[in-house]
């Protein structure tokens, strides 16, 4: 079998044993080609369908055409769409000059956070993978959040043989991460494979620049490249060797931005 | 391929891990720069485990928390290296990467030796069923490259891991931190010809999905959104087509595949075969549910409720008799309890911990479980994926085993039948077995003296009677032999020790011992383990001791006490053990002469 088939297989088996064991459940979806593929991945996993909810969080410095995409694909693929805004902190003029890890706690983590409670989740489906940056590399499949969605990396469930913890105190959240054994390549080969129609800001401009992570306007930087569609990607990603998350503002400012981040719930 | 790597901490996993992917060209640009100007900034010396060690804390405390997962890339093919922790504390970790992994390298530091967790994680590699395993010996420029410290300590891990049948690919002598033998041959030890490092991993092979063992389909779940009726799961092991009837274990259900469901797909498939996440619809609806596992009639899994297994424990509280457990095998969750342990030992030594009926965290067991209802399973050894699980305690997984026996549940419902009808058809004497326990000053109970035949069982359990009946105790030795002349005379010897009917009409008559109060003692060793809980099951809710007299350094089964041949040839120092041991366990309460 081949190695995306492996892939595909291992997360459509997550996604059902979330599904099964969780009650108010959500899938965050940024837009992204993560999320997406996870998006795509639920389909599969459910023949067609979606019965989960989308949660995208907007922290109105998003690209404007990220938007555009999401309005018309949730249409066109019947989602459930969710969207959670930290209004409260947008009226008190939050923005990246603040601080960047500032900034993205209000408007991302609080404003996730403001959703869940709203909304009653208890679970979240998230398109983290390990190969993105050393924190990440820790997670778990099936990984619990406290009552203030902290994360405890020092002491977390064993995982062996798909047995996945799904069994919680009164007041765990749980985030469960179905892509968290794929890498950015294979990301790109299994949307070009499935022919999944992907945001454009990936694909290179005529200034020959182009997204390679999406977030807000004013921290993505762009990269330069000529690639122009999936499979130019997937040749320009198999010849570098710098990181996805370097045109990321937030996780160069200090050097443990990432832990701190994620260790208070950020995604 | 998916690789961990283990062993006792400050071994240099991390080193190593670090040093493959520095080796391999696979670290990200500027990483290794962004690295040392950390070290720098905090005045540290650079270290290749820091490329790894990505949490703060982690850094701080020079160990690694979790298993954190890392990719990089030979010629051959991509690997996803899997780091695992030493620390005992961490062993959950440790297994959470090795349970993962197709294939392991065990590091040892040259300088150090052999250590408690080398020998703990090469015992759990076994438990895990790592059939692959090299062992690095590594800090070799520690020792000057000096091979006879290689040799030692490749002939005392070699002892080490046959004594459990396991056998390592290679030994290879490493410098982790010079990058000997890693990528590169090291000119100071042309004494080894071997592979390096990286020659081993090319050399271990991908595992294949199981698709020539017998069909398993555990359903995940079953779905309705539309006017299919949908199950799905994932295939363990093993074909199926449109067209088989599958038979759901362990309700017995019967359906035939009428077509198998995918989204997205050119052409809707025709067949499923394992690895395989998949969608089924049956010609009939059956209520079938999440739990059952579809099988073909030609290879039915095991349904049963009492299998033997090795288990490892990971739990704050002890593994013990008497708590409920949840156990999760495939997509089956049931209560269970442990029946009894056949053996509990001490991971990192393999010493057995004699008279345990429990184990503490990082320890293993030979156990035997009990679940509430029937759960359909395979040996390890026939089909792993539906030959392991795991323990919930609490909310937490807390250990896991993989399964090696079971007793087959038309014998255990047999003789639970036979039990509760004859109990519940019992006339009850007016005379209680607490007014008997309060005048003869002891519970009913059976001990069972087994042992090889010239063990001196035979005048041990007569001396023990003659004990307990000169302490004004009720004791009779039951002979199975006495039995089988007298109860057993209509019937010739391989009919009686045919179908159970030995152990069916030893067990009845115990029962009425029993009943009358006794402490029954048997020699007899006619009977196996098997028997054995049978027996229990007939004589239930009285205690069952078992002596065994042994001098093997591995007793068989679930003694509750040992004695060496030479203790046992002494009768009046070996009675009085059992003596103690039965006053300990509150069957002897002592006579109570006021009356
Ligand atoms: N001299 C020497 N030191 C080593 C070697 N490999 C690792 N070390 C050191 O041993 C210590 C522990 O290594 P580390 O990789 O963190 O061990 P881990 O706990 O098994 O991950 C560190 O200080 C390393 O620099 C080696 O080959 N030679
Ligand atoms: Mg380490």
């Amino acid at each position: 079998m081949d190695h995306l088939n492996e892939l595909e297989n291992q997360s459509i088996y997550i996604l059902r044993e979330a599904y099964k064991n969780f009650k108010n459940l959500a899938m965050l979806w940024s837009i992204g080609k993560d999320s997406t593929v996870l998006l795509w991945l639920a389909r599969k996993a459910f023949f067609g369908h979606c019965p989960i909810p989308l949660v995208h969080i907007d922290t109105s410095y998003k690209i404007p055409k990220m938007i555009e995409y999401r309005d018309r694909y949730a249409q066109e693929w019947g989602l459930n769409l969710v969207v959670g805004q930290n209004k409260k902190a947008l009226a008190e003029g939050m923005n990246h000059e603040k601080g960047r890890i500032v900034c993205c706690e209000a408007l991302k983590t609080q404003g996730l956070s403001q959703v869940m409670e709203q909304e009653g989740y208890t679970g979240l489906i998230l398109g983290i993978r390990r190969d993105e940056e050393g924190t990440r590399a820790k997670e778990r499949y099936f990984s619990p959040r406290d009552k203030n969605f902290e994360w405890n990396f020092k002491d977390q469930p064993p995982e062996l043989w798909d047995q996945f913890k799904t069994t919680f105190a009164e007041g765990t959240h749980i985030r469960i991460h179905p892509l968290l054994h794929w890498t950015e390549l294979n990301v790109w080969e299994y949307i070009e494979k499935e022919k999944i129609p992907i945001i454009d800001l990936y694909f290179a401009n005529e200034e020959g620049r182009r997204y390679r992570s999406l977030g807000c306007a004013p921290c993505t930087g762009s990269i330069e490249s000529k690639a122009s569609n999936v499979r130019e990607i997937i040749e320009e990603l198999k010849d570098t060797t710098s990181s996805e998350r370097s045109g990321r503002a937030q996780d160069q400012e200090d050097t443990y931005a990432m832990q701190k981040l994620r260790a208070r719930g950020y995604m | 391929m998916k690789l961990v790597i283990v062993g006792h901490v400050d071994h240099g996993k991390s080193t190593l891990v670090g040093r493959l992917m520095a080796d391999t060209d696979s670290l990200p640009t500027g990483k290794l720069d962004f690295v040392k100007d950390i070290c720098d900034q905090q005045g540290k010396t650079f270290e290749f485990a820091f490329l790894l060690d990505a949490l703060e804390e982690e850094q701080e405390q020079g160990i690694t928390i979790d298993t954190s997962q890392i990719f990089f890339k030979t010629k051959k093919r991509p690997y996803v290296i899997i780091d695992a922790p030493g620390h005992k504390e961490f062993l959950k970790n440790m297994v959470t990467g090795a349970a993962n992994a197709e294939a392991a390298l065990l590091l040892i530091d040259a300088y150090e030796g052999v250590q408690e967790q080398s020998r703990r994680h090469g015992y759990l590699l076994r438990l895990l069923g790592m059939k692959q395993v090299a062992v690095v010996v590594n800090k070799m420029d520690l020792v000057k490259h000096d091979p006879e410290v290689f040799y030692k300590i490749k002939s005392e891990y070699t002892n080490f891991l046959e004594s459990m049948g396991v056998t390592a690919r290679e030994y290879i002598p490493v410098s982790a931190k010079l990058g000997e033998n890693i990528a590169h041959r090291s000119e100071n030890m042309t004494w080894y010809q071997g592979p390096t490092v990286l020659e081993m991993l090319d050399q271990f092979e991908d595992k294949l999905p199981e698709v020539n063992l017998p069909f398993r389909l555990p359903l995940q779940d079953v779905y309705k959104f539309d006017e299919r009726r949908i199950l799905a799961g994932r295939v363990e092991s093993g074909t199926a087509k449109i067209g088989d009837e599958v038979i759901f274990a362990p309700s017995n259900k019967k359906g035939i595949i009428k077509s198998i469901e995918a989204w997205s797909v050119e052409n809707k498939p025709q067949t499923i075969e394992a690895s395989q996440s998949v969608g089924i619809t049956l010609t009939e609806q059956i209520f079938v549910e999440r739990g059952n596992i579809a099988t073909l009639a030609s290879d039915p899994p095991i349904v049963t409720t009492t299998f033997d297994a090795n288990v490892f424990w990971m739990g704050k509280k002890h593994l013990q008799r008497g708590e409920s457990y949840l156990i999760k095998l495939t997509t089956q969750n049931v209560e269970c309890e442990v029946l009894r342990f056949n053996k509990a030992i001490d991971a990192s030594t393999l010493e057995t911990l004699p008279d345990q009926d429990f184990i503490a965290k990082n320890d293993v067991a030979e156990l035997t479980l009990r679940t509430r209802q029937p759960i359909a399973l395979d040996l390890f050894t026939s089909i792993p994926e539906t030959g392991r699980f795991v323990l919930v305690d609490d909310y937490d997984v807390c250990g896991g085993g993989i399964i090696t026996g079971f007793t087959p549940l038309s014998e255990i419902d047999r003789y639970r039948d036979e039990a509760r009808y004859r109990d519940s058809h019992w006339i009850q004497s007016a005379v209680t077995p607490e007014m008997r326990a309060y005048r003869y000053g002891h519970r009913a109970a059976m001990i069972l003296i087994t042992g090889k035949s010239g063990a001196g069982k035979a005048s041990l359990a007569g001396k023990l009677e003659e004990k307990l009946f000169h302490q004004n105790f009720q004791s009779y030795l039951l002979d199975g032999r006495n039995i089988k002349v007298g109860l057993g005379a209509d019937m010739d010897q391989e009919q009686y020790f045919s179908d159970g009917e030995a152990v069916r009409r030893f067990g009845e008559v115990a029962k009425l011992f029993i009943d009358a109060g006794h402490v029954v003692i048997s020699t007899s060793n006619a009977f196996n383990q098997e028997d054995h809980s049978n027996i229990s099951l007939l004589i239930e809710p009285a205690p069952i001791v078992e002596v065994q007299v042994t001098s093997d350094k591995f007793p068989k089964g679930k003694p509750d006490m040992i004695l060496t041949l030479d203790e046992a040839a002494e009768h009046e120092s070996a009675v009085q053990k059992i003596l103690d041991y039965l006053k300990d366990k509150k069957i002897l309460t002592g006579h109570n002469y006021s009356i």
